[in-house]
C-alpha cells in the first residue's frame, strides 16, 4: 500500500527475496547453535554429572526416536501438511510387532512387520489427504484415534513382553563404546533426509508444493503424489521409531509413545520450519532435537519438576518463533 | 538472542537454587511417582520426608514426569542413574517398560524398589503393595457390617465386569462373608467407572431391593455416584454407602451421612514405608528375598512373599473424625 512509487530511488528487484530468505534461514540455525552451546554450558556448570560420556549417551535416548519422525514431519510441514497420527502409528506398529513376536517371529521378521505397519498407516493417511483431499489435520486426528484404538482393542490392559533377546539391540544396543545404535541411526537418517530435502528435485518439489500448490501443479509437479510420498515417509519413520522404542522398552502397551506427536511438531517448529509451510531445513530440526533432549536431561539432572521443563520448552518455542517476527517487520517496512 | 540467554540463565539460576542444598554424605533416595501434581503422590512425598527426618542422614529427591507415561518416567530414571543416587523407589506407569531402565540402575549399584504400582520382578528388588487383596476384601465388608449390627442386605457396585482389581477384591470379600453373620450380598452391578452409569445402577439397586442397608463400591467413581444417588433418593440414614474412595471426593458425603466410613490406603504411610524400606536395603540392614522381613519404622515390618512382594497394612479407614485432615491431601 505505502508503495515507493513516488520515491525517486531505484527499487530492488525481488530476486533479493531469495537470498534474504536464505540468510534468515542461516541465521536461524546460528541462533539454534548459540542456544545449544548455552544449554550445554549451563548444564555442564550446574551439574557435576553432566560431562560424563555414559550420561550424555543416556541423554541421547531422550530425542533420537522422536527426531527420526521429526525429519519426515519437517518435510511434510514444509509441504503444507501435517501428520498428527505418528505416535498412534508407533502404537499400532509396536502392537503388530508384539503380536508377531508371540507367534514366534524372529528379529528380522519383527523389524519388517514394524516397518510395513508404519508404511501401511502412512499410505492410508496419504490416501485420505492426497486422493480424497481431506485436510490433513482432520484426517490424521481421525487416524490417530483409529490406529491407537486398534491397539487398545487388541491389547486392552495387557502387554506384549515376549520379544527375542536379539531384538533389544535396536533400542539398547551400542555400536561402539557409548555410541548407541539409535544415535547412529539418527545420524544416518539426518543425512538421508538432508540429501532428500536439500539436494534432490523431490526436495525442491516439496518446497514448491508448500509455497503454492496451485503454481506447483501448473509447473508440472504432481502435487498429490508428492504429498502421498511424504505421508509414506512419516509412516515409515514412525515404523522405524516403533522398532527402536519397542526394543528399548522391551514391551508394548497401547499407551506407548502417548503424546509424542506434539513433541515432534514442537521439534519441527523449534527447528525453524514454518508451520504454514514453504520453508525450513533438516539442519534446524537436528539442532532442535538435540536442544530439547539436552534441556530435558539437564533439568532431570537437577531434579527440576517436569512441569518446569514443559514451561521452559513452551517459552523457548514462543521466543524462537517470536524473535523473527519482532525483527523482520522493521526490516520489511523501513526501506 | 539476548532474550534467549536471559531465559536460559534465569532457568538455570532457579534450578541451582532448588538443588543448592544437595549434600554428598547423605543417602539420596529418589521417590519417583507416576506424575507430579497428583495429590496422592504429594502426600506420599510428605511421608517420605517424615521418614527422612526420622532417619537423619537421608535426602529425598521427589520427582516424576509431567504426565503418566512410561517414556517420561524412563527419562527421569536415566537422569537419576546419571546422578548416581543411592536408591530409587518408583510407582510405575508401566509394569514392563521400566524394566530395562531399572535393570541398568541396579547394575550400577542403585537400590531399586517399587511401591503402589509395581514393576515386573526382574526390574526391582522388592515391591510394596499398599495393602493386600484379602485385607481389602475383608475391609470393605467389615465397613458395611460395622454399621449393621442386626445384619441385612448389601449390594456391590463395582467398576467394569472385566476390572481385574475389583473382581479380585469382591472374590476375597465373598470368601470372608461367612464371618459376618446375617449379612447377605443380594446383587453385584457394574457402573464401568463412569459417574452417570454408576448413578443409574445405584438407583436400580435401591428400587430392586427395598430392604437394602448398604452399598459397597470398591471404586472411587462408584462410591461417589452411589452416595449421590442415595442422597438424591432421600435414603440417607437408611442406606449406608461404603467401599474404597478418595477423601477429597467423599468429604461431603461423610458430612451428610450418606457414607459413614470408607477406606483407602494412606499415601503418607505408603511414602514413609517405601522410604524406610529403600533405606534399610541400601544400608544393608535388610535383604530383599522371599520370606524376609523388612522394617518400615512406625509401620512395623513387611513380610515378602515368593515374588519379593509385600503388603504394608490394612486399608486406612476414613470417617467423620479424620476426613477434614485428609480431604485437602488427595
Amino acid at each position: 500500500m505505502s508503495d515507493a512509487s513516488s520515491t525517486p530511488q531505484p527499487r530492488h528487484i525481488p530476486d533479493t527475496l531469495g537470498t534474504r530468505w536464505g540468510r534468515r534461514l542461516r541465521s536461524w540455525e546460528t541462533l539454534l547453535i548459540a542456544v545449544l552451546i548455552a544449554v550445554f554450558t549451563i548444564n555442564a556448570l550446574s551439574s557435576p554429572y553432566f560431562l560424563n560420556a555414559w550420561n550424555l549417551s543416556d541423554a541421547t535416548f531422550n530425542f533420537t526416536e522422536k527426531a527420526m519422525i521429526a525429519f519426515a514431519m519437517a518435510m511434510l510441514v514444509i509441504a503444507g501438511e501435517i501428520d498428527l497420527s505418528v505416535a498412534a502409528i508407533i502404537a499400532l506398529a509396536s502392537t503388530a510387532m508384539g503380536h508377531a513376536a508371540t507367534l514366534g517371529f524372529g528379529t528380522p521378521a519383527l523389524v519388517a512387520v514394524g516397518l510395513l505397519t508404519g508404511l501401511a498407516c502412512g499410505a492410508f493417511n496419504g490416501l485420505l489427504v492426497a486422493r480424497f483431499n481431506l485436510p490433513s489435520i482432520v484426517a490424521t486426528i481421525g487416524t490417530m484415534s483409529l490406529f491407537r484404538g486398534i491397539s487398545f482393542i487388541v491389547l486392552g490392559d495387557k502387554a506384549y513382553t515376549e520379544y527375542p533377546d536379539s531384538f533389544a539391540f535396536f533400542g539398547q544396543g551400542y555400536v561402539w563404546w557409548v555410541i548407541s545404535f539409535e544415535l547412529v541411526l539418527f545420524a544416518v537418517l539426518a543425512l538421508l533426509f538432508w540429501v532428500l530435502l536439500h539436494r534432490t528435485s523431490f526436495g525442491r518439489a516439496v518446497y514448491a508444493v508448500g509455497n503454492n500448490p496451485t503454481a506447483a501443479l501448473f509447473s508440472g509437479i504432481r502435487v498429490a503424489r508428492v504429498k502421498f510420498m511424504l505421508f509414506l515417509l512419516t509412516g515409515l519413520t514412525s515404523g522405524i521409531a516403533a522398532v527402536c522404542l519397542t526394543a528399548r522398552l522391551g514391551s508394548t502397551r497401547p499407551s506407548i509413545a502417548f503424546g509424542w506427536e506434539l513433541e515432534i511438531v514442537t521439534m519441527v517448529v523449534l527447528g525453524g520450519v514454518n508451520i504454514l509451510g514453504g520453508s525450513g531445513s533438516i539442519g534446524g530440526v537436528v539442532l532442535a532435537a538435540i536442544i530439547m533432549g539436552l534441556v530435558t536431561f539437564g533439568f532431570g539432572l537437577m531434579n527440576v519438576p517436569g512441569i518446569v521443563m514443559s514451561i521452559f520448552i513452551g517459552l523457548l518455542l514462543i521466543a524462537v518463533i517470536g524473535i523473527p517476527r519482532l525483527v523482520s517487520p522493521q526490516s520489511r517496512r523501513v526501506e | 538472542m539476548g532474550l534467549m540467554k536471559k531465559l536460559m540463565l534465569g532457568a538455570a539460576a532457579v534450578s541451582l537454587m532448588m538443588t543448592g542444598a544437595a549434600q554428598a554424605e547423605n543417602k539420596r533416595i529418589a521417590l519417583v511417582v507416576k506424575a507430579l501434581g497428583i495429590g496422592f503422590f504429594e502426600a506420599a512425598a510428605k511421608g517420605a520426608e517424615e521418614a527422612a527426618k526420622e532417619l537423619g542422614d537421608v535426602e529425598i529427591i521427589y520427582t516424576g514426569p509431567t504426565d503418566t507415561t512410561a517414556e517420561g518416567q524412563i527419562e527421569v530414571i536415566n537422569a537419576l542413574i546419571a546422578q548416581n543416587v543411592d536408591a530409587i523407589a518408583v510407582s510405575a506407569n508401566d509394569r514392563d517398560a521400566l524394566v530395562p531402565a531399572l535393570k541398568k540402575a541396579m547394575e550400577r549399584g542403585i537400590t531399586v524398589i517399587s511401591w503402589d504400582s509395581g514393576v515386573a520382578p526382574e526390574g526391582r528388588m522388592m515391591h510394596l503393595n499398599p495393602s493386600s487383596n484379602p485385607l481389602i476384601g475383608n475391609m470393605i465388608i467389615k465397613l458395611a457390617a460395622d454399621n449393621m449390627p442386626e445384619g441385612g442386605e448389601v449390594a456391590v457396585l463395582s467398576a467394569s465386569a472385566t476390572a481385574t482389581n475389583q473382581n479380585t477384591w469382591i472374590e476375597e470379600m465373598n470368601k470372608v462373608l461367612p464371618n459376618y453373620k446375617g449379612i447377605t450380598v443380594v446383587s453385584t452391578v457394574y457402573g464401568d467407572d463412569k459417574a452417570d452409569k454408576s448413578y443409574t445402577e445405584a438407583q436400580g439397586l435401591m428400587k430392586a431391593h427395598p430392604n437394602l442397608k448398604a452399598i459397597i463400591a470398591p471404586t472411587s467413581v462408584g462410591i461417589v455416584a452411589a452416595a449421590q444417588a442415595v442422597t438424591d433418593a432421600g435414603m440417607v440414614g437408611k442406606i449406608n454407602v461404603t467401599g474404597l474412595g478418595l477423601p477429597s471426593e467423599m468429604a461431603g458425603h461423610i458430612k451428610s451421612g450418606a457414607s459413614k466410613s470408607f477406606a483407602i490406603w494412606n499415601p503418607i504411610d505408603l511414602g514413609y514405608a517405601a522410604t524406610m524400606i529403600a533405606y534399610n536395603l541400601e544400608t544393608g540392614k535388610a535383604e530383599a528375598k522371599p520370606d524376609a522381613e523388612i522394617g518400615m519404622g512406625r509401620m512395623g515390618n513387611v513380610k515378602l512373599d515368593a515374588n519379593n512382594e509385600g503388603a504394608m497394612a490394612d486399608p486406612f479407614v476414613y470417617d467423620a473424625s479424620n476426613i477434614d485432615a485428609f480431604k485437602d491431601i488427595f
